[in-house]
């Protein structure tokens, strides 16, 4: 059971907290820090079931991203549909999105299909780019209107703040309970030899075609609400490369596979950029330090933060999730 | 009683090679079934075509247990209760002992839910003699550590059928002796056994009867005296005219 996991608990502590620091004093700018964290942790944890689950490596994730944002900015905008129903639509129409792809791109394996998804990031931009309904290059605006509903512009973020905290909070716990489960086993016999899991009886394609369909529910999700807030998207920052990549690189730093792995990693790769590109000297070197970092988590520490203390404590394995 | 397995006419060609000829026997009910033949004579990859690995072959039909089997895709072999091991063991490396026997419980013939297939799980580590071991990490195992993973994973499916490809290969003499007798307790509850083997002894003493394979094709089928005295198979794999006596003698 779920409820019996000390990781649940910590994962309601730390979105409380979330939600009760910035509300204190009505700290805006704390708030607009925290929210790049919760999307960092969103992105990462749902590629983490991917990579750190499955053993699949996804260069293209943030497709699922933008193309959330792009259905949700389109619904609210143009349709003038209310942003909850617009944001969720996003994620069912992207999950299904995804199945279809999966289907395709996940017979094949290892280098290949990291290939294949970046094939599938950069033919989604180009498709958006010369879709005409999606505004083209130039993307597409939110009218000031679509925060009416929700009393104006000021209140409508912090709804929209609480919404997201509220999706990141879910993606932890989707990852906790996939991890916990059968059908998380499965998973985990996949990464290991998919071969051998198939001889004992794990339907891998299936298996494989679900967890790509709902890595990518919630980030469309979160796109959709992330576009909302932004105001504005076009297809340079909706389907970004560097953030795919970046992701990927949280991930290596917390440790793939674990549930607060992923979490730690997103929020101190978010911690370090915010803190390189504020800081006079060292932001035009943003990305070099953050390679370097990648190297030297790579050579000495494999299995990022959480698999350096799985190694130094062997009993934490199964205390932290 | 019809049998268990029912192999008819299989072939399988990879490119110009054919790997498995025409090859057709039967496996009957709780018995144990002996294969073996020289090298690159094809047991493997007539195992393979068994449980579905290479999917659609060629020629042939096999059935399991009143169904048929041709060419269905290996997930399905093993819900339908045909377990196997791997001639080059292929550990969940990364995974616990216990969690590795729960994959194969929690996917195999019964389709059990996480926790009684962990129950299980536990009850079949102990029977291998592996329940010290459970919480181990799968590639910390020595050799025959992950030999017995191989046949632990396999029985946790609670099989009708084990494929036992080579599990005495590489051991040293006490533990092809405990393995020996693993195999004998797996039959004594019911499991028929088809097992592919090099260690003549081992494979003359365990089996009820043994098919012979050569270039893919099969040489012989009967018990286990007849097969060694057969002439075709002491020129194609024997090669001593008086095996069979030495073979025959219990250790």
């Amino acid at each position: 059971m779920i409820l019996r996991r000390p990781s649940f608990w910590l994962i309601l502590i730390v979105s409380a907290s979330f939600i009760y620091l910035p509300l204190r004093g009505q700290n805006v700018p704390l708030r607009e820090d925290l929210i790049l964290v919760a999307v960092a942790i969103i992105l990462a944890s749902n590629l983490n079931l991917m990579i750190g689950y499955t053993g699949y490596v996804n260069f293209g994730h943030i497709v699922f991203y933008g193309l959330g944002g792009y259905i949700g900015l389109y619904l609210t905008t143009v349709r003038g549909w209310n942003l909850v129903l617009a944001a969720l639509t996003a994620g069912v129409a992207v999950s299904f999105l995804a199945l279809l792809f999966g289907l395709g791109i996940l017979r094949l394996r290892g280098a290949y299909f990291a290939l294949a998804t970046i094939g599938v990031l950069q033919a989604v931009q180009a498709f958006v780019m010369n879709f005409d309904p999606w505004g083209r290059s130039t993307g597409m605006y939110l009218s000031f209107t679509s925060y009416q509903p929700w009393g104006g512009a000021t209140r409508a973020l912090w709804i929209d703040y609480y919404l997201i905290i509220g999706i990141m909070a879910l993606s932890l716990i989707l990852s906790l309970g996939i991890k916990i489960s059968k059908f998380g086993l499965g998973l985990f016999a996949i990464r290991e030899n998919e071969d051998a899991a198939a001889v004992l009886g794990v339907n891998t394609t299936l298996f494989k075609a679900i967890i790509y369909s709902v890595s990518a529910f919630l980030p469309a999700v979160a796109g959709a609400l992330m576009f909302f807030k932004n105001g504005m998207i076009d297809p340079f920052v909706a389907f970004e490369f560097m953030l795919s990549l970046e992701g990927i690189v949280m991930l290596m730093l917390g440790g793939q596979g674990s549930v607060t792995g992923a979490a730690l990693g997103a929020g101190m790769y978010e911690w370090l950029r915010s803190f390189l590109l504020t800081s006079p000297k060292l932001s035009d070197f943003q990305l070099v330090i953050a390679g370097g970092l990648l190297l030297v988590v790579v050579l000495f520490a494999p299995g990022g933060l959480i698999g350096w203390v799985y190694r130094l404590v062997p009993r934490s394995r199964g205390v932290i999730e | 009683m019809t049998p268990l397995l029912e192999v008819r006419g299989v072939s399988k060609r990879f490119g110009g090679l054919l790997a498995v000829s025409n090859v057709s026997f039967n496996l009957n009910r709780g018995e144990i079934l002996g294969l073996i033949g020289p090298n690159g004579a094809g047991k493997t990859t007539l195992f393979n075509v068994v449980n579905g690995v290479y999917g659609q072959i060629e020629e042939g039909s096999i059935s399991f247990d009143g169904h048929d089997i041709t060419g269905i895709s290996p997930h399905k072999v093993v819900h339908l209760g045909l377990a196997r091991t791997h001639q080059i063991v292929q550990p969940l490396n990364d995974m616990s002992v216990l969690d590795n026997v729960t994959v194969g419980a929690c996917f195999g013939r019964e389709y059990l839910s996480l926790s009684a297939a962990r129950a299980v799980a536990r009850q079949v580590l102990e029977q291998v003699g592996m329940e010290s071991r459970a919480s181990l990490v799968a590639r910390s195992l020595t050799i025959a550590g992950k030999k017995r993973l191989e046949v632990a994973r396999a029985l946790a499916a609670n099989p009708k059928l084990l494929l036992l490809d080579e599990v005495l290969a590489g051991l040293n003499p006490t533990e092809i002796a405990q393995m020996i007798e693993l195999v004998r307790s797996i039959r004594d509850r019911g499991v028929s056994v088809f097992m592919i083997e090099h260690l003549m002894q081992a494979v003359m003493n365990l089996s009820d009867r043994i098919v012979v394979l050569s270039f893919g094709q099969k040489l012989a089928e009967g018990p286990p005296e007849k097969v060694a005295r057969d002439p075709l198979v002491i020129e194609a794999y024997l090669g001593d005219p008086n095996i069979a006596e030495r073979l025959m003698e219990k250790n």
